[in-house]
């Protein structure tokens, strides 16, 4: 004994190892026939336990008018405040003054997925979706276009509400 | 003779191929009961409840590169699986398995070769398996290799004799090493497991220690060998490692439900064993060997799923200082017991003298609970009191 290691006095019923090692089978099998936690994926998406939270930040989704186009108005705020600097936006004008975005295109690779594009938009247009499927089988494909923006029907992000942080 | 040969060729085959099935069967049920343990649910994507997930491994394992590491011994790291393969397989052909089936040619013995020798056998063949391991971890030519190599072989060498020690009883007791003999001395008493209850708890345990399994795998033992003696090997190699293992573990559970729980007996009926040879009778008592060969493989998982891993000096504190004194004492015990029954008051084995013996063993095994339930009972390295 070199150092002075302190061993306490305990009583049997805490240190016998064959208690515990029984107390441990006894355990283990009870376990056996309690419910599962497992949700099987792709068939499986939401449980009882575990749903996708409504503020999650994902593809993004354009919103579109009644005529169908996209609401965007080329403002240019998105690509201004994107940090990861994935947006590419090229601004046209139509005969009636009204602008409009000539190319818009969204890089998922790039993107942080921060949701500034949403909270920035004074249009309500661009938005983050609760959506997290993405795959694709070349790299290209994950540049959306804006037609494909516009395609998109999952629902959009909530965001956080500073007013209301808990989400009740 | 031709009929003898033609048997033996198919209950070869047969056999060969069940216990192939129920290996693959096996790591799927470990890998399922260990998942329920858990919370989870396993692999159960491949076939009904994952039926053929075993079946999908295989496949890949076939698929997969064999690696080489430079400055391996060849030969030997070649040769290596296949000796810890092929005695796992071995030491299953003397386990009867089933009472005789009737055939036109007269009845056959439900048991691939029913030798006089069967468990010297048994211990010559399955001690032959540490060799595999241990020439594994030498030819690997790897640190963690040769430490688990050389962990097998002091733990296969101090477990055999607590092993060897405790079916020595059931070999006093039967008064004969052919296993059917000793299964039908437990058909005419009571099984083994009464009359000697000790002798079955240090056998249990030394055949987890024997197989490699937790918490005695400590030649593999990830947490601080990587993989330990098949760190180096890949694809089939590596899987005849498991299947050798896994095999191991199904050999060691036949042997406990033969030498202590009566092999292919149906308890409390004598239907089974006399009379004439049915094709019924085969099949119910295949079942029954099935039913208890399955309890103690179900045991292990269990077991596996439960402790954590002993430190290496506590293996060798059990195994040296608890199971083979224990053992010894035991055997000096119950060859009294059985002598003073025998020769002084002329009983032959029956039921009156499998319950007097096992009277003996309960006293044994409340006085070793008792002795056990002190707290810190393997506790190795670890100082008594700091003064």
């Amino acid at each position: 004994m070199a150092i002075g290691v302190k061993v306490l006095k305990r009583p049997t019923r805490e240190t016998s190892y064959l208690r515990a090692t029984l107390k441990g089978m006894a355990l283990t099998f009870s376990h056996l026939w309690r419910p599962k936690v497992t949700m099987q994926y792709p068939e499986e998406k939401s449980s009882k336990d575990w749903t996708i939270s409504s503020r999650w930040r994902g593809t993004h989704r354009m919103l579109t008018d009644e005529q169908g186009r996209a609401k965007c108005v080329a403002c240019g705020l998105c690509p201004q405040i994107c940090p990861a600097n994935c947006i590419k936006l090229v601004p046209g004008e139509d005969e009636d003054g009204h602008r409009y975005p000539l190319i818009y295109e969204i890089d998922e690779f790039r993107c942080v997925f921060c949701g500034y594009c949403q909270e920035v938009c004074p249009e309500e247009a661009i938005h983050v979706g609760v959506h997290y499927e993405n795959s694709e089988y070349s790299r290209d494909r994950f540049v959306y276009d804006l037609e494909r923006l516009c395609a998109q029907t999952h629902p959009v992000s909530t965001l956080w509400d500073p007013s209301d942080p808990k989400g009740e | 003779m031709t009929f003898f040969l033609i048997a033996s060729a198919v209950k070869v085959f047969v056999v060969f191929n069940l216990i192939m099935v129920g290996v693959a069967l096996l790591t799927l049920a470990e890998r399922r009961i260990c998942a329920w343990m858990q919370d989870r649910l396993g692999p159960n994507r491949v076939g009904p409840q994952g039926l053929l997930q075993p079946a999908a491994d295989g496949l890949k394992n076939f698929l997969k590169e064999e690696t080489s590491p430079a400055l391996a011994d060849k030969t030997l790291f070649t040769l290596a699986p296949l000796i810890s393969f092929v005695p796992a397989l071995l030491t299953f052909a003397v386990i009867p398995f089933a009472a005789p089936l009737p055939t036109p040619w007269g009845p056959v013995a439900m048991v691939v070769a029913d030798l006089p020798v069967g468990f010297l056998y048994i211990l010559a063949i399955s001690s032959l398996g540490v060799y595999g391991i241990v020439l594994a971890g030498w030819s690997s030519n790897n640190k963690y290799s040769l430490l688990g190599g050389l962990r097998a072989t002091a733990q296969m060498i101090s477990y055999e004799i607590s092993l060897g020690m405790s079916t020595v009883a059931v070999l006093l007791l039967a008064g004969n090493v052919t296993l059917s003999q000793v299964i039908a001395q437990q058909q005419q008493g009571a099984w083994f497991v009464v009359s000697l209850t000790l002798a079955f708890i240090i056998f249990m345990i030394s055949a987890l220690a024997e197989t490699n399994r937790l918490p005695f795998d400590l030649p593999e033992a990830e947490g601080e060998l990587i993989a330990g003696y098949h760190t180096e090997y890949s694809a089939m190699k590596f899987s005849m490692f498991y299947i050798a293992e896994y095999s191991n573990m199904v050999t060691a559970s036949a042997l406990m439900a033969t030498l202590f729980f009566g092999g292919w007996d149906i308890p409390f009926t004598s239907w089974d064993q006399t009379g004439e040879p049915s094709v019924l009778k085969t099949v119910a008592t295949l079942a029954a060997f099935l039913a208890k060969t399955g309890f103690f493989l179900f045991t292990y998982i269990w077991i596996r799923w439960t402790l954590p891993r002993f430190r290496y000096d506590q293996l060798m504190a059990l195994g040296w200082k608890v199971l083979l004194p224990l053992s010894l004492g035991y055997l000096a015990v119950i060859a009294t017991a059985i002598w003073y029954l025998h020769a002084q008051l002329g009983w032959t084995y029956g039921t009156p003298f499998a319950l007097a013996l096992g009277a003996v063993n309960l006293v044994l095994v409340v006085l070793l609970v008792w002795w056990l339930d002190r707290g810190r009972l393997v506790s190795g390295s670890m100082a008594e009191e700091a003064a």
